[in-house]
């Protein structure tokens, strides 16, 4: 699904990426996890082709991502702070999103799914910051596309919009979709995901399941392990 | 491209500020034709207007529109769109409805006026050709300085900066490089002066074509020969089509190679 070959990117003097190496196979959640300012959104961008990284291949779906931008037709991203323009109505948004990707008609269900019949005719503007998440949410979901990258999908949202996601998530997976996750709630991520990737200074430092990765630090559970990495590393 | 251009252009449509644009145009335009009646002295007048004021809106708006719009350029960059289109359809955009706002708001009181009738239609025409040319050449320069710097207010500044040097002391240092080289004979560098700044060329070739070149003594006879003539205004029809594209194509180059 994901091939990613020494991947090098520099900001400026601080290296985010150094020389990261990663595949993904196909279908299932992977979590990408690391501490801030490690590389996640980085990466994360790299994929989408909104950072230009300094050196490496990046490959999604057997396609080099440098030739043009119709890959992106295959993935469907969820920004990591949802900010619309604010003058824009909620339907006139998600229409516009169509007639720029194509046709679709999951968005009906989308909306009644999380409940946002009566936000359609506000503006953006006026919206709460968990509402906004929930149209974020709508956009990605709306296009069925194999590959799915959620940046911190949970931030702002209530309980019940949480099951909701988590099953929503899971539907997809059944689907057979590849879901990449960035997250730093860990019980989240512990429930839902496959698989974790774990970023240190820029490369892989784990891939694997997390009972891999709890032998692998001799913690009993998952939050643990993950202190664990980071306390060894002194992050 | 397109269709970013439609939501670019849609969205400025909506704003207070293009609809405040296109009312100080039309008042401007309703008071010089019907509180003076002298139709060249409005002309003059509308250009002294135009030089300054589309060079600083196109500045401004061009700057203030591509920050405003930075998280919605996001979103866009994530869907399968080309850079270029993305960029170029938002320049478009915003180049496209103050033009229109010109057009409009002093086109509506020229017609009410009865400019099809009145032989000042080139005159005006080549008015609006020329403050057409000036919003896409700022519109243009803007949006290069906002793609250049990340921090809003540099941006702000930059774009001050660059309309002030044009537009005023580009003037200056030309000024006082012919009083400074007097003695030497100036013609060609003063005509080359001229057009690498669009500003200065849009006054000259609006001056040349209303019947006061005569009151630029020599050096107007010298600019008369060479922007009066079909040669001298193709020449200066491409040097304001360059100032157009060479920024335009800066926006592309400079798209593609920017992180978000």
């Amino acid at each position: 699904m994901i091939k990613i070959k020494e991947l090098y990117k520099k900001f400026g003097k601080n290296e985010v990426l150094s020389g990261l190496n990663l595949e993904i196979g196909e279908g299932g959640i992977f979590a990408v996890l690391g501490p801030n300012g490690s590389g996640k959104t980085t990466l994360i961008k790299c994929l989408l082709g909104m950072v230009i990284p300094n050196k490496g291949d990046v490959s999604v779906l057997g396609e080099n991502i440098k030739k043009d931008s119709n890959y992106r037709h295959k993935i469907d991203y969820l920004p990591q702070i949802a900010n619309f323009p604010n003058n824009l109505r909620v339907k006139e948004l998600i229409t516009m999103i169509k007639d720029l990707r194509g046709k679709t008609n999951l968005d009906q269900e989308l909306i009644s799914l999380f409940k946002l019949e009566p936000f359609l005719d506000k503006k953006l503007g006026n919206l709460s910051g968990g509402t906004k998440q929930k149209v974020n949410l709508v956009l990605t979901f709306m296009f069925d596309s194999p590959l799915v990258i959620l940046d911190e999908p949970t931030s702002g949202l209530d309980p019940i919009s949480l099951l909701r996601l988590k099953k929503l998530i899971q539907a997809e997976k059944a689907k057979g979709k590849t879901i990449l996750i960035t997250s730093h709630i860990m019980s989240f991520v512990e429930e839902i995901s496959d698989e974790i990737v774990f970023l240190l200074e820029g490369k892989i430092y784990f891939k694997g399941t997390i009972t891999e990765l709890r032998d692998k630090t001799n913690q009993p559970d998952f939050e643990h392990a993950i202190a664990s990495i980071l306390t060894d590393n002194h992050v | 491209m397109f269709k970013i251009l439609k939501y670019s252009f849609y969205d400025l449509m909506r704003s207070r500020w293009s609809y405040v644009y296109f009312a100080f145009y039309l008042l401007l335009g309703v008071v010089l034709l019907f509180l003076n009646n002298d139709l060249s002295k409005a002309v003059i007048t509308l250009m002294n207007v135009i030089i300054v004021l589309v060079p600083l809106i196109g500045t401004i708006f061009g700057v203030m529109y591509y920050y405003n719009s930075k998280e919605f350029t996001e979103l866009l960059l994530a869907q399968p769109l080309k850079r270029s289109s993305i960029f170029l359809g938002q320049y478009l955009g915003v180049a496209i409805s103050l033009s229109m706002s010109l057009i409009l708001g002093l086109g509506i009181p020229f017609v009410f006026y009865g400019l099809f009738m009145s032989n000042a239609i080139w005159d005006f025409s080549l008015l609006l050709i020329t403050g057409t040319f000036l919003t896409l050449i700022f519109t243009a320069l803007a949006f290069n300085i906002a793609l250049s710097n990340e921090n809003r207010i540099k941006g702000f500044g930059y774009a001050i900066l660059l309309w002030l040097f044009l537009a005023i002391i580009y003037d200056g240092i030309f000024l006082m490089s012919l009083i400074i080289f007097e003695d030497y004979p100036l013609d060609k560098l003063s005509l080359i002066g001229t057009m690498l700044n669009p500003i200065d060329l849009s006054r000259t070739l609006i001056l040349l074509k209303l019947d006061i070149s005569a009151l630029l003594g020599y050096t107007g006879a010298v600019f008369k020969q060479f922007f009066g003539t079909n040669f001298g205004l193709i020449v200066s029809f491409s040097a304001l089509t360059l100032w157009v594209i060479l920024p335009v194509l800066r926006i592309t180059m400079k798209a593609k190679k920017k992180d978000f």
